[in-house]
């Protein structure tokens, strides 16, 4: 079957933007978007670049937007691309520093991992583990060790889109891993320093890193285990661990969320946050989108009341 | 057709234009519904941070309502889409998930959930069990050369595995509504991405950033108007847009506005079943509808 793929194309040598080109390729069923692209290299263009190695979703180095979504090149099916979105448009992975054609600079990716320490630290090193703590860590693992790197999860991370420090997810998720190791021993200061700025609470939880990891890791589900570890852990000052805990305590009395309430609980205390919210507060009240703080409790709130306490025992 | 109604918190709070402008326009439409009154918050994702089995039981309960009602559940909004649709697929999947919740909801409620309920979102009700075709012969104001920008937003798309009704990497079902009321459906970055809404509070920064993309990006592609299946989109892109105005100034040159009406779905809908404005709520808005309106009459 003759089919055609658009690939973005840029040399930093000779182009001074990047540009779209057509290649016209017979293909089979078979056909991966990595075999695809190695046959217009070998038959068509031999300046087409890309990094590739193992072919087997393995080495996570073919990450590339295949129809404006993060994919392996080697794990995606050409016609299947074609049959879900009637085209099929190669680029370099989104919001990464383009080198040359599929190309791009991971050393973003690779600072961020640096910088939550990925690995266990351990004082004396020659202490023999015990069995037990292996199979800790078997149990609470959750997946988070299935990372191939690809770097899929940043690409897509809408955090990331709007703050180039976040720490992201790839790195976060390996911090989860370390986090339930129990040889590590730097566990409550690698969780203290998550929770600054660019740590876990700036995750708008937009579900993509879920979505396009190839290794089913789900970030996203990493940083929420975190998260509840620092509220067990006592991290509860952040206006993110209150966004949780006060949205809970809202709910378990009114049984639903009291938009007007919650932003006052969250911010108690906090000024300068208090007083950035006066402006929204006032357009709010003066278009009827403030609930009352003080109205009495909607219908339901004795059943979710009770749900409450039964939680507690 | 009838389903038992979820309003929701913010439809019954910081957005009670979503749930008059759902009400007027089922009732145009013909959709019985018999309103939740004593729902409970879904938890908004929140509540299964702070304790999974504590969301688990929530939705339960308003699951277990509806199953004795004998109805199936209709939302209005994304993010309560995305959770009660999603814990009501495990509970339904996992039995021993699901008798480990119910022991403790019986306990404290009384209730107990059985698995047969059904979750689905208003905008999902109108594309398949109500039909497109039949939506065109209630549209008496058709929306002729109006371009709206879709917006799905994130709960309402992903994870696939809680959602599952449009395909998540190309969803068409507003595009199919916005054609149907014989508008435009316009084609721009971002209608499947994050609005900011959950970091609103936490870092208003990276929500303004994040709407200043998305609103800058339906205003490149010439949209009159922006349309959302999720209360909590619809309060991120209009609340943050005057400030987001001013980075996209910046950016764009300062002669660049943002005056970008954002809709619910019902109301956009409302509007092209000849609704007036104000019946639909439409005062609630920070960012006026006015040239949108202007626009249609
Ligand atoms: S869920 Fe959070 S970490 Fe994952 S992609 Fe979205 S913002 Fe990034
Ligand atoms: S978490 Fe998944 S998407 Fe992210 S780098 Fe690792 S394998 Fe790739």
């Amino acid at each position: 079957m003759r089919i055609t793929i658009t690939i973005r194309r840029f040399n930093p040598e000779i182009d001074v933007k990047p540009h779209w080109e057509n290649y016209t390729l017979e293909v089979g069923r078979e056909t991966t978007v990595l075999l695809a692209l190695l046959k217009i290299k070998d038959e068509i263009d031999g300046s087409l670049s890309f990094r590739a190695s193992c072919r087997a979703s393995i080495c996570g180095s073919d990450l590339m937007m295949i129809n404006g979504m993060q994919k392996l090149a080697c794990r995606t099916s050409v016609l299947e691309e074609l049959d879900r979105h009637g085209h099929l448009k190669i680029a370099p992975m989104a919001n990464m520093p383009v080198i040359k054609d599929m190309v791009v600079d991971m050393d973003p990716f690779w600072k961020k991992l640096k910088a939550v320490t990925p690995y266990v630290v351990r004082e004396n090193d020659d202490l023999p583990v015990q069995s037990e703590a292996l199979t800790t860590i078997q149990d609470n693992l959750e997946n988070a060790d299935a990372c191939i790197m690809c770097g899929a999860c940043l690409s897509a991370c809408n955090t990331f889109e709007a703050s180039s420090d976040f720490l992201g997810p790839a790195a976060l998720a390996k911090a989860y891993r370390i986090q339930v190791d129990p040889r590590d021993e730097i566990r409550k200061n690698r969780l203290e320093t998550l929770q600054t700025e660019n740590g876990i609470w700036d995750c708008v939880r937009c579900v993509y890193c879920v979505q396009v990891c190839p290794k089913d890791v789900a970030p996203m589900e990493q940083i929420v285990r975190l998260r509840r570890r620092s509220i067990a852990a006592g991290f509860t000052e952040s206006i993110g661990a209150k966004h949780i805990t006060e949205f809970t305590k809202v709910v378990g009395k009114e049984g639903r969320l009291n938009e007007t309430r919650l932003p006052i609980l969250m911010t108690w205390g906090n000024f300068k946050k208090m007083f950035q919210m006066i402006p929204l507060g006032i357009k709010m009240f003066i278009h009827g989108k403030s609930p009352n703080p003080f109205a009495d409790p909607p219908a339901g709130h004795e059943a979710v009341r009770a749900i409450f306490k039964g939680r507690k025992k | 057709m009838k389903y038992a109604y979820y309003p929701g918190c913010a439809g019954k709070g910081a957005t009670p234009e979503l749930h008059q402008s759902t009400m007027k326009v089922v009732e145009g439409l013909g959709i019985a519904v018999h309103e939740l009154e004593a729902f409970n918050c879904c938890g908004a994702g929140v509540i299964s941070e702070a304790d999974p089995d504590l969301a688990y039981t929530l939705n339960a309960r308003t699951l277990a309502i509806a199953e004795a009602l004998g109805l199936n559940i209709m939302t209005v909004c994304g993010t309560c889409q995305g959770v009660l649709g999603g814990i009501n697929k495990k509970l339904q999947k996992d039995e021993a998930l699901r008798s480990r919740i119910n022991a403790g909801l019986k306990e404290t409620t009384g209730l107990s959930y059985g698995g047969t309920v059904g979750v689905k979102h208003f905008q999902w009700i109108l594309v398949k069990d109500f039909g497109v075709d039949k939506l065109k012969r209630f549209i008496t104001n058709p929306l002729t050369d109006v371009s709206i920008a879709p917006f799905y937003g994130c709960y309402i798309l992903r994870p696939e595995s809680a959602t599952g009704f449009d395909d998540w990497e190309n969803p068409q079902s507003l595009e199919k509504l916005i054609k149907a009321i014989g508008a435009y459906p316009v084609e721009y970055d971002g209608r499947t991405k994050c609005c900011g809404f959950p970091v609103f509070l936490e870092k208003q920064e990276i929500a303004t950033e994040l709407v200043e993309k998305r609103v800058g990006s339906a205003k490149n592609a010439a949209g009159d108007a922006m349309v959302t299946p999720c209360p909590l989109c619809h309060m991120a892109l209009d609340f943050c847009q005057k400030d987001a105005e001013k980075i996209h100034r910046e950016k764009e040159g300062p002669s660049r506005l943002f005056d970008m009406p954002v809709l619910h779905l019902p109301q956009l809908l409302g509007l092209a079943m000849g609704y007036s404005p104000e019946s639909l709520g439409m005062k609630h808005h920070l960012v006026p509808a006015a040239p949108l309106i202007h626009k249609i009459t």
